[in-house]
Protein backbone atom coordinates (compact mmCIF):
# COMPACT_ATOMS: atom_id res chain seq x y z
CA UNK A 1 0.00 0.00 0.00
CA UNK A 2 2.81 2.42 0.84
CA UNK A 3 3.50 4.62 -2.13
CA UNK A 4 7.21 5.14 -1.47
CA UNK A 5 8.03 1.54 -2.25
CA UNK A 6 6.43 1.61 -5.67
CA UNK A 7 6.81 5.23 -6.76
CA UNK A 8 9.22 5.61 -9.67
CA UNK A 9 12.52 7.39 -9.28
CA UNK A 10 11.22 10.59 -10.89
CA UNK A 11 8.67 10.94 -8.14
CA UNK A 12 11.28 10.64 -5.41
CA UNK A 13 13.78 13.11 -6.83
CA UNK A 14 11.19 15.86 -7.09
CA UNK A 15 11.08 18.37 -4.25
CA UNK A 16 9.35 16.82 -1.27
CA UNK A 17 6.83 19.60 -0.90
CA UNK A 18 5.48 19.17 -4.37
CA UNK A 19 5.05 15.46 -3.87
CA UNK A 20 3.14 15.93 -0.65
CA UNK A 21 1.01 18.65 -2.26
CA UNK A 22 0.14 16.19 -4.99
CA UNK A 23 -0.85 13.69 -2.32
CA UNK A 24 -3.23 16.27 -0.89
CA UNK A 25 -5.24 16.05 -4.09
CA UNK A 26 -6.51 12.75 -2.76
CA UNK A 27 -8.64 14.70 -0.31
CA UNK A 28 -10.58 16.20 -3.21
CA UNK A 29 -11.22 12.76 -4.68
CA UNK A 30 -12.67 11.38 -1.46
CA UNK A 31 -14.45 14.63 -0.51
CA UNK A 32 -17.84 13.88 -2.21
CA UNK A 33 -18.06 10.48 -0.53
CA UNK A 34 -17.07 11.91 2.84
CA UNK A 35 -19.60 14.75 2.47
CA UNK A 36 -22.45 12.32 1.74
CA UNK A 37 -21.51 9.96 4.55
CA UNK A 38 -21.19 12.88 6.97
CA UNK A 39 -24.47 14.60 6.09
CA UNK A 40 -26.63 11.51 5.57
CA UNK A 41 -25.09 9.11 8.03
CA UNK A 42 -22.78 10.40 10.73
CA UNK A 43 -24.83 13.49 11.54
CA UNK A 44 -28.09 11.48 11.62
CA UNK A 45 -26.52 8.91 13.98
CA UNK A 46 -25.37 11.65 16.37
CA UNK A 47 -28.69 13.40 15.92
CA UNK A 48 -30.52 10.20 16.90
CA UNK A 49 -28.64 10.15 20.21
CA UNK A 50 -29.46 13.85 20.77
CA UNK A 51 -33.14 13.37 19.91
CA UNK A 52 -33.45 10.38 22.20
CA UNK A 53 -32.78 12.73 25.15
CA UNK A 54 -35.74 14.95 24.23
CA UNK A 55 -39.47 14.91 24.10
CA UNK A 56 -39.53 15.68 20.38
CA UNK A 57 -42.92 16.23 18.76
CA UNK A 58 -43.26 16.65 14.98
CA UNK A 59 -44.35 20.26 15.39
CA UNK A 60 -43.42 22.51 18.29
CA UNK A 61 -40.37 22.82 20.50
CA UNK A 62 -38.38 19.75 21.58
CA UNK A 63 -37.98 19.57 25.33
CA UNK A 64 -34.92 18.16 27.11
CA UNK A 65 -35.96 15.26 29.32
CA UNK A 66 -32.63 13.51 29.90
CA UNK A 67 -32.93 9.76 30.11
CA UNK A 68 -36.71 9.68 30.55
CA UNK A 69 -37.25 8.05 27.14
CA UNK A 70 -34.96 5.20 28.15
CA UNK A 71 -36.68 4.82 31.50
CA UNK A 72 -40.05 4.73 29.74
CA UNK A 73 -38.75 2.03 27.40
CA UNK A 74 -38.26 -0.39 30.28
CA UNK A 75 -41.89 -0.16 31.32
CA UNK A 76 -43.26 -0.29 27.77
CA UNK A 77 -44.85 -3.71 27.50
CA UNK A 78 -45.64 -3.28 23.81
CA UNK A 79 -41.95 -2.70 23.11
CA UNK A 80 -41.10 -5.91 24.91
CA UNK A 81 -43.83 -7.71 22.99
CA UNK A 82 -42.21 -6.43 19.76
CA UNK A 83 -38.77 -7.57 20.97
CA UNK A 84 -40.19 -10.94 21.85
CA UNK A 85 -41.87 -11.39 18.49
CA UNK A 86 -38.74 -10.26 16.62
CA UNK A 87 -36.61 -12.73 18.55
CA UNK A 88 -39.04 -15.55 17.76
CA UNK A 89 -39.16 -14.58 14.08
CA UNK A 90 -35.36 -14.26 13.85
CA UNK A 91 -34.86 -17.68 15.40
CA UNK A 92 -37.38 -19.47 13.19
CA UNK A 93 -36.39 -17.68 9.97
CA UNK A 94 -32.65 -18.14 10.49
CA UNK A 95 -32.98 -21.84 11.28
CA UNK A 96 -35.29 -22.37 8.29
CA UNK A 97 -32.93 -20.52 5.95
CA UNK A 98 -29.83 -22.45 7.10
CA UNK A 99 -31.55 -25.83 7.07
CA UNK A 100 -32.37 -25.29 3.39
CA UNK A 101 -29.38 -23.21 2.29
CA UNK A 102 -26.80 -25.81 3.31
CA UNK A 103 -28.18 -28.69 1.19
CA UNK A 104 -28.71 -26.27 -1.70
CA UNK A 105 -25.12 -25.03 -1.44
CA UNK A 106 -23.82 -28.63 -1.46
CA UNK A 107 -26.14 -29.32 -4.40
CA UNK A 108 -24.87 -26.41 -6.54
CA UNK A 109 -21.24 -27.05 -5.57
CA UNK A 110 -21.16 -30.30 -7.59
CA UNK A 111 -19.57 -30.04 -11.01
CA UNK A 112 -22.35 -31.31 -13.22
CA UNK A 113 -24.02 -30.14 -16.36
CA UNK A 114 -26.75 -27.61 -15.72
CA UNK A 115 -25.43 -26.63 -12.29
CA UNK A 116 -25.00 -22.97 -13.23
CA UNK A 117 -28.62 -22.86 -14.42
CA UNK A 118 -29.74 -24.19 -11.03
CA UNK A 119 -27.61 -21.60 -9.25
CA UNK A 120 -29.22 -18.82 -11.27
CA UNK A 121 -32.76 -20.09 -10.73
CA UNK A 122 -32.37 -20.57 -6.97
CA UNK A 123 -30.94 -17.07 -6.78
CA UNK A 124 -33.65 -15.28 -8.80
CA UNK A 125 -35.94 -14.32 -5.89
CA UNK A 126 -32.99 -12.60 -4.17
CA UNK A 127 -32.80 -9.83 -6.76
CA UNK A 128 -36.48 -8.94 -6.38
CA UNK A 129 -37.39 -6.53 -3.61
CA UNK A 130 -38.70 -7.77 -0.29
CA UNK A 131 -41.71 -5.45 -0.77
CA UNK A 132 -42.36 -7.01 -4.20
CA UNK A 133 -42.06 -10.52 -2.82
CA UNK A 134 -44.40 -9.63 0.05
CA UNK A 135 -47.04 -8.34 -2.40
CA UNK A 136 -46.70 -11.43 -4.56
CA UNK A 137 -47.13 -13.76 -1.59
CA UNK A 138 -49.95 -11.84 0.04
CA UNK A 139 -51.87 -12.41 -3.16
CA UNK A 140 -50.96 -16.12 -3.20
CA UNK A 141 -52.16 -16.38 0.39
CA UNK A 142 -55.37 -14.42 -0.13
CA UNK A 143 -58.53 -16.28 0.72
CA UNK A 144 -60.64 -15.26 -2.29
CA UNK A 145 -58.24 -14.78 -5.19
CA UNK A 146 -55.15 -16.63 -4.01
CA UNK A 147 -53.53 -19.96 -4.68
CA UNK A 148 -52.99 -21.51 -1.26
CA UNK A 149 -56.68 -21.91 -0.40
CA UNK A 150 -57.52 -24.08 -3.44
CA UNK A 151 -54.24 -26.00 -3.19
CA UNK A 152 -54.73 -26.82 0.49
CA UNK A 153 -58.30 -27.90 -0.30
CA UNK A 154 -57.08 -30.02 -3.19
CA UNK A 155 -54.77 -31.96 -0.89
CA UNK A 156 -57.58 -32.25 1.63
CA UNK A 157 -55.73 -30.38 4.36
CA UNK A 158 -58.53 -27.92 4.94
CA UNK A 159 -62.19 -28.44 4.21
CA UNK A 160 -63.34 -25.05 3.04
CA UNK A 161 -61.75 -21.82 1.91
CA UNK A 162 -59.33 -21.00 4.69
CA UNK A 163 -57.93 -17.55 5.33
CA UNK A 164 -54.32 -18.39 6.13
CA UNK A 165 -53.48 -14.78 6.98
CA UNK A 166 -56.24 -14.56 9.61
CA UNK A 167 -54.58 -16.58 12.36
CA UNK A 168 -51.18 -15.93 13.85
CA UNK A 169 -49.63 -19.35 13.29
CA UNK A 170 -50.62 -19.83 9.66
CA UNK A 171 -49.81 -16.22 8.75
CA UNK A 172 -46.43 -16.63 10.45
CA UNK A 173 -45.74 -19.79 8.46
CA UNK A 174 -46.63 -18.03 5.20
CA UNK A 175 -44.25 -15.16 6.00
CA UNK A 176 -41.41 -17.50 6.95
CA UNK A 177 -41.91 -19.54 3.76
CA UNK A 178 -41.91 -16.33 1.72
CA UNK A 179 -38.72 -15.11 3.38
CA UNK A 180 -37.00 -18.46 2.91
CA UNK A 181 -37.99 -18.45 -0.79
CA UNK A 182 -36.65 -14.92 -1.12
CA UNK A 183 -33.40 -15.21 0.91
CA UNK A 184 -32.22 -18.82 0.76
CA UNK A 185 -30.45 -18.33 -2.59
CA UNK A 186 -28.36 -15.55 -1.07
CA UNK A 187 -27.26 -17.65 1.90
CA UNK A 188 -26.63 -20.51 -0.51
CA UNK A 189 -24.17 -18.44 -2.56
CA UNK A 190 -22.36 -17.20 0.57
CA UNK A 191 -22.00 -20.79 1.81
CA UNK A 192 -20.90 -21.85 -1.68
CA UNK A 193 -17.96 -19.42 -1.58
CA UNK A 194 -16.94 -21.05 1.70
CA UNK A 195 -17.26 -24.57 0.30
CA UNK A 196 -15.23 -23.66 -2.77
CA UNK A 197 -12.45 -22.26 -0.61
CA UNK A 198 -11.84 -25.71 0.95
CA UNK A 199 -8.87 -27.34 -0.80
CA UNK A 200 -10.01 -30.48 -2.61
CA UNK A 201 -6.90 -32.45 -1.59
CA UNK A 202 -8.02 -32.15 2.04
CA UNK A 203 -11.38 -33.79 1.34
CA UNK A 204 -9.63 -36.35 -0.87
CA UNK A 205 -7.22 -37.22 1.94
CA UNK A 206 -10.11 -37.64 4.38
CA UNK A 207 -11.93 -39.84 1.88
CA UNK A 208 -8.86 -42.05 1.47
CA UNK A 209 -8.52 -42.25 5.27
CA UNK A 210 -11.98 -43.78 5.30
CA UNK A 211 -14.05 -40.90 6.60
CA UNK A 212 -17.62 -41.23 5.43
CA UNK A 213 -19.65 -38.37 3.98
CA UNK A 214 -21.15 -37.24 7.29
CA UNK A 215 -17.79 -37.41 9.10
CA UNK A 216 -16.16 -35.36 6.34
CA UNK A 217 -18.92 -32.77 6.61
CA UNK A 218 -18.89 -32.63 10.39
CA UNK A 219 -15.13 -32.76 11.03
CA UNK A 220 -13.73 -31.07 7.95
CA UNK A 221 -16.22 -28.95 6.04
CA UNK A 222 -17.94 -27.24 8.98
CA UNK A 223 -14.78 -26.24 10.89
CA UNK A 224 -13.12 -24.95 7.73
CA UNK A 225 -16.20 -22.87 6.93
CA UNK A 226 -16.32 -21.07 10.26
CA UNK A 227 -15.70 -17.61 8.86
CA UNK A 228 -18.22 -18.06 6.07
CA UNK A 229 -20.77 -19.44 8.50
CA UNK A 230 -20.24 -16.46 10.78
CA UNK A 231 -20.81 -14.07 7.89
CA UNK A 232 -23.93 -15.87 6.66
CA UNK A 233 -25.28 -16.10 10.21
CA UNK A 234 -24.70 -12.43 11.00
CA UNK A 235 -26.26 -11.31 7.71
CA UNK A 236 -29.27 -13.55 8.26
CA UNK A 237 -29.80 -12.56 11.89
CA UNK A 238 -29.33 -8.85 11.19
CA UNK A 239 -31.75 -8.99 8.26
CA UNK A 240 -34.37 -10.78 10.36
CA UNK A 241 -34.04 -8.43 13.33
CA UNK A 242 -34.60 -5.49 10.96
CA UNK A 243 -37.64 -7.07 9.29
CA UNK A 244 -40.35 -4.59 8.41
CA UNK A 245 -41.62 -4.80 4.80
CA UNK A 246 -43.19 -8.25 5.08
CA UNK A 247 -45.15 -7.46 8.26
CA UNK A 248 -46.25 -4.03 7.03
CA UNK A 249 -47.36 -5.25 3.61
CA UNK A 250 -48.58 -8.78 4.30
CA UNK A 251 -50.37 -8.56 7.62
CA UNK A 252 -50.26 -4.86 8.63
CA UNK A 253 -48.93 -5.98 11.98
CA UNK A 254 -50.84 -9.19 12.00
CA UNK A 255 -53.83 -10.70 13.69
CA UNK A 256 -54.45 -8.84 16.99
CA UNK A 257 -51.31 -6.74 16.38
CA UNK A 258 -49.16 -9.73 17.25
CA UNK A 259 -46.80 -9.29 14.31
CA UNK A 260 -45.28 -5.95 15.20
CA UNK A 261 -41.52 -6.28 14.79
CA UNK A 262 -39.11 -3.92 16.55
CA UNK A 263 -38.55 -1.79 13.43
CA UNK A 264 -42.31 -1.72 12.86
CA UNK A 265 -42.84 -0.55 16.43
CA UNK A 266 -40.22 2.19 16.01
CA UNK A 267 -41.92 3.20 12.76
CA UNK A 268 -45.27 3.41 14.56
CA UNK A 269 -43.85 5.46 17.44
CA UNK A 270 -41.98 7.87 15.16
CA UNK A 271 -44.23 8.25 12.14
CA UNK A 272 -47.70 7.29 13.30
CA UNK A 273 -47.70 8.63 16.87
CA UNK A 274 -45.02 11.23 16.00
CA UNK A 275 -43.09 10.67 19.21
CA UNK A 276 -39.78 11.26 17.48
CA UNK A 277 -37.73 11.39 20.67
CA UNK A 278 -39.04 8.11 21.97
CA UNK A 279 -38.61 6.53 18.54
CA UNK A 280 -34.96 7.62 18.58
CA UNK A 281 -34.39 6.08 22.00
CA UNK A 282 -35.86 2.83 20.69
CA UNK A 283 -33.54 3.07 17.65
CA UNK A 284 -30.50 3.38 19.92
CA UNK A 285 -31.69 0.32 21.84
CA UNK A 286 -32.07 -1.58 18.56
CA UNK A 287 -28.57 -0.55 17.55
CA UNK A 288 -27.13 -1.78 20.85
CA UNK A 289 -28.97 -5.09 20.47
CA UNK A 290 -27.62 -5.61 16.95
CA UNK A 291 -24.03 -4.88 17.94
CA UNK A 292 -24.35 -7.24 20.91
CA UNK A 293 -25.79 -9.99 18.71
CA UNK A 294 -22.93 -9.67 16.20
CA UNK A 295 -20.32 -9.84 18.96
CA UNK A 296 -21.98 -12.91 20.48
CA UNK A 297 -22.11 -14.69 17.11
CA UNK A 298 -18.45 -13.96 16.38
CA UNK A 299 -17.56 -15.31 19.84
CA UNK A 300 -19.67 -18.43 19.40
CA UNK A 301 -18.04 -19.26 16.10
CA UNK A 302 -14.65 -18.24 17.53
CA UNK A 303 -13.75 -16.23 14.48
CA UNK A 304 -10.35 -14.71 15.02
CA UNK A 305 -8.48 -17.55 16.71
CA UNK A 306 -7.96 -19.51 13.53
CA UNK A 307 -5.68 -22.48 13.93
CA UNK B 1 -17.22 -59.73 -14.88
CA UNK B 2 -15.60 -56.40 -15.64
CA UNK B 3 -18.34 -55.67 -18.16
CA UNK B 4 -21.03 -56.19 -15.54
CA UNK B 5 -19.14 -53.96 -13.12
CA UNK B 6 -18.94 -51.32 -15.77
CA UNK B 7 -22.64 -51.70 -16.54
CA UNK B 8 -23.49 -51.40 -12.85
CA UNK B 9 -21.33 -48.32 -12.56
CA UNK B 10 -22.96 -46.78 -15.62
CA UNK B 11 -26.39 -47.54 -14.19
CA UNK B 12 -25.49 -45.97 -10.86
CA UNK B 13 -24.15 -42.95 -12.69
CA UNK B 14 -27.40 -42.67 -14.64
CA UNK B 15 -29.50 -43.07 -11.50
CA UNK B 16 -27.33 -40.50 -9.71
CA UNK B 17 -27.88 -38.10 -12.61
CA UNK B 18 -31.62 -38.73 -12.53
CA UNK B 19 -31.72 -38.10 -8.79
CA UNK B 20 -29.62 -34.99 -9.14
CA UNK B 21 -31.63 -33.44 -11.90
CA UNK B 22 -34.91 -34.67 -10.46
CA UNK B 23 -34.19 -32.73 -7.28
CA UNK B 24 -32.89 -29.78 -9.29
CA UNK B 25 -36.00 -29.54 -11.42
CA UNK B 26 -38.40 -29.83 -8.49
CA UNK B 27 -36.45 -27.20 -6.51
CA UNK B 28 -36.31 -24.94 -9.58
CA UNK B 29 -40.09 -25.23 -9.90
CA UNK B 30 -40.57 -23.96 -6.34
CA UNK B 31 -38.31 -20.99 -6.93
CA UNK B 32 -39.83 -20.08 -10.29
CA UNK B 33 -43.49 -20.92 -9.69
CA UNK B 34 -44.50 -17.69 -7.87
CA UNK B 35 -43.11 -15.59 -10.74
CA UNK B 36 -44.75 -17.71 -13.42
CA UNK B 37 -48.04 -17.79 -11.54
CA UNK B 38 -48.13 -14.02 -11.06
CA UNK B 39 -47.01 -13.34 -14.64
CA UNK B 40 -49.66 -15.57 -16.18
CA UNK B 41 -52.38 -14.48 -13.77
CA UNK B 42 -51.72 -10.81 -14.48
CA UNK B 43 -52.81 -11.42 -18.10
CA UNK B 44 -56.29 -12.59 -17.15
CA UNK B 45 -59.32 -10.41 -17.83
CA UNK B 46 -60.92 -8.24 -15.16
CA UNK B 47 -63.49 -10.65 -13.76
CA UNK B 48 -61.15 -13.64 -13.93
CA UNK B 49 -58.43 -11.78 -12.04
CA UNK B 50 -60.50 -11.92 -8.84
CA UNK B 51 -60.76 -15.71 -8.87
CA UNK B 52 -58.17 -18.23 -7.67
CA UNK B 53 -55.40 -18.78 -10.23
CA UNK B 54 -56.24 -22.42 -11.00
CA UNK B 55 -55.11 -22.76 -13.77
CA UNK B 56 -53.06 -19.55 -13.80
CA UNK B 57 -53.23 -18.89 -17.53
CA UNK B 58 -56.04 -16.76 -19.00
CA UNK B 59 -59.19 -18.69 -19.89
CA UNK B 60 -60.80 -16.03 -22.11
CA UNK B 61 -57.76 -14.91 -24.06
CA UNK B 62 -54.93 -12.63 -23.01
CA UNK B 63 -56.05 -9.30 -21.62
CA UNK B 64 -54.29 -6.27 -20.17
CA UNK B 65 -57.23 -5.32 -17.93
CA UNK B 66 -55.13 -5.70 -14.80
CA UNK B 67 -52.47 -3.31 -16.09
CA UNK B 68 -55.17 -0.81 -17.06
CA UNK B 69 -56.69 -1.04 -13.58
CA UNK B 70 -53.24 -0.54 -12.08
CA UNK B 71 -52.96 2.64 -14.15
CA UNK B 72 -55.98 4.15 -12.33
CA UNK B 73 -54.14 4.20 -9.00
CA UNK B 74 -52.19 7.24 -7.83
CA UNK B 75 -50.95 9.38 -10.69
CA UNK B 76 -50.89 6.57 -13.23
CA UNK B 77 -48.43 3.74 -13.52
CA UNK B 78 -46.16 5.63 -15.94
CA UNK B 79 -45.61 8.45 -13.50
CA UNK B 80 -44.69 6.07 -10.70
CA UNK B 81 -42.52 3.86 -12.88
CA UNK B 82 -40.70 7.01 -13.98
CA UNK B 83 -40.29 8.08 -10.33
CA UNK B 84 -38.76 4.71 -9.50
CA UNK B 85 -36.64 4.76 -12.62
CA UNK B 86 -35.37 8.32 -12.06
CA UNK B 87 -34.41 7.55 -8.48
CA UNK B 88 -32.70 4.31 -9.52
CA UNK B 89 -30.88 5.87 -12.49
CA UNK B 90 -29.78 8.88 -10.44
CA UNK B 91 -28.57 6.59 -7.67
CA UNK B 92 -26.59 4.51 -10.17
CA UNK B 93 -24.90 7.52 -11.80
CA UNK B 94 -24.09 9.31 -8.56
CA UNK B 95 -22.92 6.15 -6.81
CA UNK B 96 -20.60 5.30 -9.69
CA UNK B 97 -19.12 8.81 -9.92
CA UNK B 98 -18.68 9.29 -6.17
CA UNK B 99 -17.26 5.82 -5.52
CA UNK B 100 -15.00 6.01 -8.59
CA UNK B 101 -13.44 9.22 -7.30
CA UNK B 102 -13.23 7.95 -3.74
CA UNK B 103 -11.84 4.57 -4.78
CA UNK B 104 -9.15 6.34 -6.81
CA UNK B 105 -8.33 8.71 -3.97
CA UNK B 106 -8.07 5.93 -1.39
CA UNK B 107 -6.04 3.69 -3.67
CA UNK B 108 -3.54 6.19 -5.09
CA UNK B 109 -3.05 9.07 -2.68
CA UNK B 110 -1.68 9.51 0.77
CA UNK B 111 -3.18 12.19 2.95
CA UNK B 112 -3.80 12.78 6.63
CA UNK B 113 -6.60 10.73 8.21
CA UNK B 114 -6.92 8.62 5.06
CA UNK B 115 -7.40 5.36 6.92
CA UNK B 116 -9.76 6.93 9.44
CA UNK B 117 -11.95 8.21 6.60
CA UNK B 118 -11.96 4.84 4.86
CA UNK B 119 -12.89 2.97 8.02
CA UNK B 120 -15.58 5.57 8.73
CA UNK B 121 -17.22 4.94 5.34
CA UNK B 122 -17.05 1.16 5.74
CA UNK B 123 -18.24 1.32 9.35
CA UNK B 124 -21.60 2.76 8.28
CA UNK B 125 -22.41 -0.81 7.23
CA UNK B 126 -22.65 -1.70 10.91
CA UNK B 127 -25.47 0.74 11.54
CA UNK B 128 -28.82 -0.15 9.98
CA UNK B 129 -30.35 2.82 8.17
CA UNK B 130 -33.72 1.92 9.70
CA UNK B 131 -32.47 3.34 12.97
CA UNK B 132 -31.58 6.77 11.55
CA UNK B 133 -34.69 7.41 9.45
CA UNK B 134 -36.18 9.87 11.94
CA UNK B 135 -33.23 12.30 11.88
CA UNK B 136 -32.85 11.80 8.13
CA UNK B 137 -36.46 12.92 7.76
CA UNK B 138 -35.71 16.08 9.77
CA UNK B 139 -32.36 16.81 8.08
CA UNK B 140 -33.89 16.46 4.61
CA UNK B 141 -36.70 18.81 5.66
CA UNK B 142 -34.11 21.39 6.83
CA UNK B 143 -32.31 21.07 3.49
CA UNK B 144 -35.60 21.59 1.64
CA UNK B 145 -35.39 18.05 0.30
CA UNK B 146 -38.37 16.53 2.08
CA UNK B 147 -40.84 14.74 -0.16
CA UNK B 148 -38.29 14.97 -2.97
CA UNK B 149 -36.93 12.27 -5.25
CA UNK B 150 -33.52 13.98 -5.14
CA UNK B 151 -33.45 13.70 -1.34
CA UNK B 152 -34.38 10.02 -1.50
CA UNK B 153 -31.70 9.49 -4.14
CA UNK B 154 -28.99 11.09 -1.97
CA UNK B 155 -29.97 8.80 0.90
CA UNK B 156 -29.76 5.75 -1.38
CA UNK B 157 -26.34 6.84 -2.70
CA UNK B 158 -25.06 7.13 0.87
CA UNK B 159 -26.37 3.66 1.69
CA UNK B 160 -24.52 2.26 -1.35
CA UNK B 161 -21.21 3.93 -0.53
CA UNK B 162 -19.56 1.47 1.88
CA UNK B 163 -19.88 -1.42 -0.55
CA UNK B 164 -19.13 0.70 -3.63
CA UNK B 165 -16.09 2.55 -2.25
CA UNK B 166 -14.67 -0.75 -1.02
CA UNK B 167 -15.22 -2.35 -4.46
CA UNK B 168 -13.70 0.57 -6.35
CA UNK B 169 -10.67 0.88 -4.10
CA UNK B 170 -9.95 -2.81 -4.68
CA UNK B 171 -10.47 -2.34 -8.41
CA UNK B 172 -7.91 0.50 -8.50
CA UNK B 173 -5.50 -1.43 -6.27
CA UNK B 174 -5.49 -4.18 -8.91
CA UNK B 175 -4.41 -1.79 -11.69
CA UNK B 176 -0.59 -1.74 -12.04
CA UNK B 177 0.92 1.66 -11.31
CA UNK B 178 3.14 1.43 -14.39
CA UNK B 179 0.14 2.05 -16.64
CA UNK B 180 -0.60 5.25 -14.79
CA UNK B 181 2.99 6.42 -14.86
CA UNK B 182 3.21 5.77 -18.60
CA UNK B 183 0.03 7.77 -19.19
CA UNK B 184 1.33 10.54 -16.95
CA UNK B 185 4.51 10.79 -18.98
CA UNK B 186 2.34 11.00 -22.10
CA UNK B 187 0.75 14.09 -20.56
CA UNK B 188 -2.51 12.71 -19.16
CA UNK B 189 -3.22 14.33 -15.80
CA UNK B 190 -5.69 14.01 -12.94
CA UNK B 191 -9.30 13.68 -14.07
CA UNK B 192 -8.32 13.11 -17.69
CA UNK B 193 -6.01 10.31 -16.59
CA UNK B 194 -8.76 8.86 -14.44
CA UNK B 195 -11.52 8.89 -17.05
CA UNK B 196 -9.53 8.24 -20.24
CA UNK B 197 -6.94 5.73 -19.06
CA UNK B 198 -8.08 4.12 -15.82
CA UNK B 199 -11.87 3.97 -16.23
CA UNK B 200 -11.77 1.26 -18.92
CA UNK B 201 -9.50 -0.82 -16.67
CA UNK B 202 -11.85 -0.70 -13.67
CA UNK B 203 -15.02 -1.09 -15.75
CA UNK B 204 -15.96 -4.50 -14.29
CA UNK B 205 -15.96 -2.94 -10.82
CA UNK B 206 -18.08 -0.05 -12.10
CA UNK B 207 -20.65 -2.47 -13.56
CA UNK B 208 -20.83 -4.37 -10.26
CA UNK B 209 -21.32 -1.15 -8.30
CA UNK B 210 -23.98 0.00 -10.79
CA UNK B 211 -26.01 -3.24 -10.60
CA UNK B 212 -26.14 -3.20 -6.81
CA UNK B 213 -27.06 0.49 -6.80
CA UNK B 214 -29.86 -0.12 -9.30
CA UNK B 215 -31.39 -3.14 -7.60
CA UNK B 216 -31.20 -1.72 -4.10
CA UNK B 217 -32.72 1.66 -5.00
CA UNK B 218 -35.39 0.17 -7.28
CA UNK B 219 -36.49 -2.26 -4.56
CA UNK B 220 -36.15 -0.11 -1.42
CA UNK B 221 -39.42 0.39 0.43
CA UNK B 222 -39.18 1.71 3.99
CA UNK B 223 -37.16 4.89 3.38
CA UNK B 224 -39.36 5.76 0.40
CA UNK B 225 -42.48 5.19 2.51
CA UNK B 226 -41.25 7.59 5.18
CA UNK B 227 -39.48 10.24 3.11
CA UNK B 228 -42.05 10.67 0.33
CA UNK B 229 -45.29 12.24 1.50
CA UNK B 230 -47.12 13.26 -1.67
CA UNK B 231 -48.97 10.90 -3.93
CA UNK B 232 -47.36 11.98 -7.20
CA UNK B 233 -43.83 11.40 -5.84
CA UNK B 234 -44.42 7.79 -4.79
CA UNK B 235 -42.05 5.15 -6.12
CA UNK B 236 -43.57 1.83 -7.20
CA UNK B 237 -43.33 -0.06 -3.88
CA UNK B 238 -45.03 2.83 -2.04
CA UNK B 239 -47.73 3.10 -4.70
CA UNK B 240 -48.37 -0.62 -4.33
CA UNK B 241 -49.25 -0.25 -0.65
CA UNK B 242 -52.20 1.85 -1.82
CA UNK B 243 -53.17 -0.83 -4.35
CA UNK B 244 -52.79 -3.49 -1.66
CA UNK B 245 -54.93 -1.46 0.77
CA UNK B 246 -57.70 -1.45 -1.85
CA UNK B 247 -60.57 0.92 -2.52
CA UNK B 248 -63.84 0.89 -0.61
CA UNK B 249 -62.71 -2.23 1.18
CA UNK B 250 -62.16 -4.23 -2.01
CA UNK B 251 -58.69 -5.15 -3.21
CA UNK B 252 -58.15 -5.50 -6.94
CA UNK B 253 -55.84 -8.51 -7.06
CA UNK B 254 -55.33 -8.15 -10.79
CA UNK B 255 -53.73 -4.77 -10.19
CA UNK B 256 -51.55 -6.28 -7.45
CA UNK B 257 -50.31 -8.98 -9.86
CA UNK B 258 -49.68 -6.40 -12.59
CA UNK B 259 -47.77 -4.19 -10.14
CA UNK B 260 -45.67 -7.13 -8.97
CA UNK B 261 -44.71 -7.81 -12.59
CA UNK B 262 -43.83 -4.15 -13.27
CA UNK B 263 -41.50 -4.19 -10.26
CA UNK B 264 -40.08 -7.67 -10.89
CA UNK B 265 -39.23 -7.68 -14.59
CA UNK B 266 -36.55 -4.93 -14.58
CA UNK B 267 -34.73 -6.69 -11.69
CA UNK B 268 -34.76 -10.05 -13.42
CA UNK B 269 -33.63 -8.57 -16.75
CA UNK B 270 -30.75 -6.63 -15.17
CA UNK B 271 -29.68 -9.64 -13.14
CA UNK B 272 -29.84 -12.15 -15.99
CA UNK B 273 -27.94 -9.87 -18.38
CA UNK B 274 -25.21 -8.90 -15.91
CA UNK B 275 -25.18 -11.93 -13.63
CA UNK B 276 -21.43 -12.40 -13.90
CA UNK B 277 -20.74 -8.97 -12.42
CA UNK B 278 -23.39 -9.38 -9.74
CA UNK B 279 -21.99 -12.68 -8.49
CA UNK B 280 -18.46 -11.30 -8.62
CA UNK B 281 -19.49 -8.45 -6.35
CA UNK B 282 -21.34 -10.74 -3.98
CA UNK B 283 -18.45 -13.19 -3.72
CA UNK B 284 -15.86 -10.42 -3.35
CA UNK B 285 -17.94 -9.12 -0.46
CA UNK B 286 -18.28 -12.58 1.08
CA UNK B 287 -14.62 -13.52 0.84
CA UNK B 288 -13.28 -10.31 2.32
Amino acid sequence: MSITTTAPVAELTRPRRRASLRQWQGVFYVAPAMALVTVFFIVPVLFTVWMSLHNWPLLGEPKWIGLDNYVRMFSDSRFFAALNFTAYYTLVATIAIFVLAFPLALFVERKRTGVSAYRTIFFLPVVVGLATASLLWVWLANVDAGLFGPVLRMFGITGRASNVLATFDSAFIVIVVMVVWKIVGFTMIILLTGLQAIPTDLTEAARIDGANRWQRFRRLTLPLMRRTLALALILSVTGSVLAFDQFYIMTSGGPQNRMISVVYYIFNQSFVSFQLGYGSALSIALLAILVALSVIQLRLLRVGDER
Amino acid sequence: MSASVRARRARRHLLGGLGYHGFGIIASFFFLAPFIWAGLASLRSGSEAQTPPMPPWPQNGISFDSYETLDTFGSGIWQHTMNSFLVAAGTVVLTVVVSLLAGYGFSRYRFPLKNVMFVLIIATLMIPFQSILTPLFIILARLGLNNSLVGLMLVYVTLQLPFSVFMMRNAFDAVPREIEEAARIDGARDLKLLFKVLLPLVMPGVVTVAIFAFLNSWNEFMAALILLSENDKYTLPVLMTAVRAGRLGAINWGAVQAGVMVMTIPCLVVFLLLQRYYMRGLMAGAVK
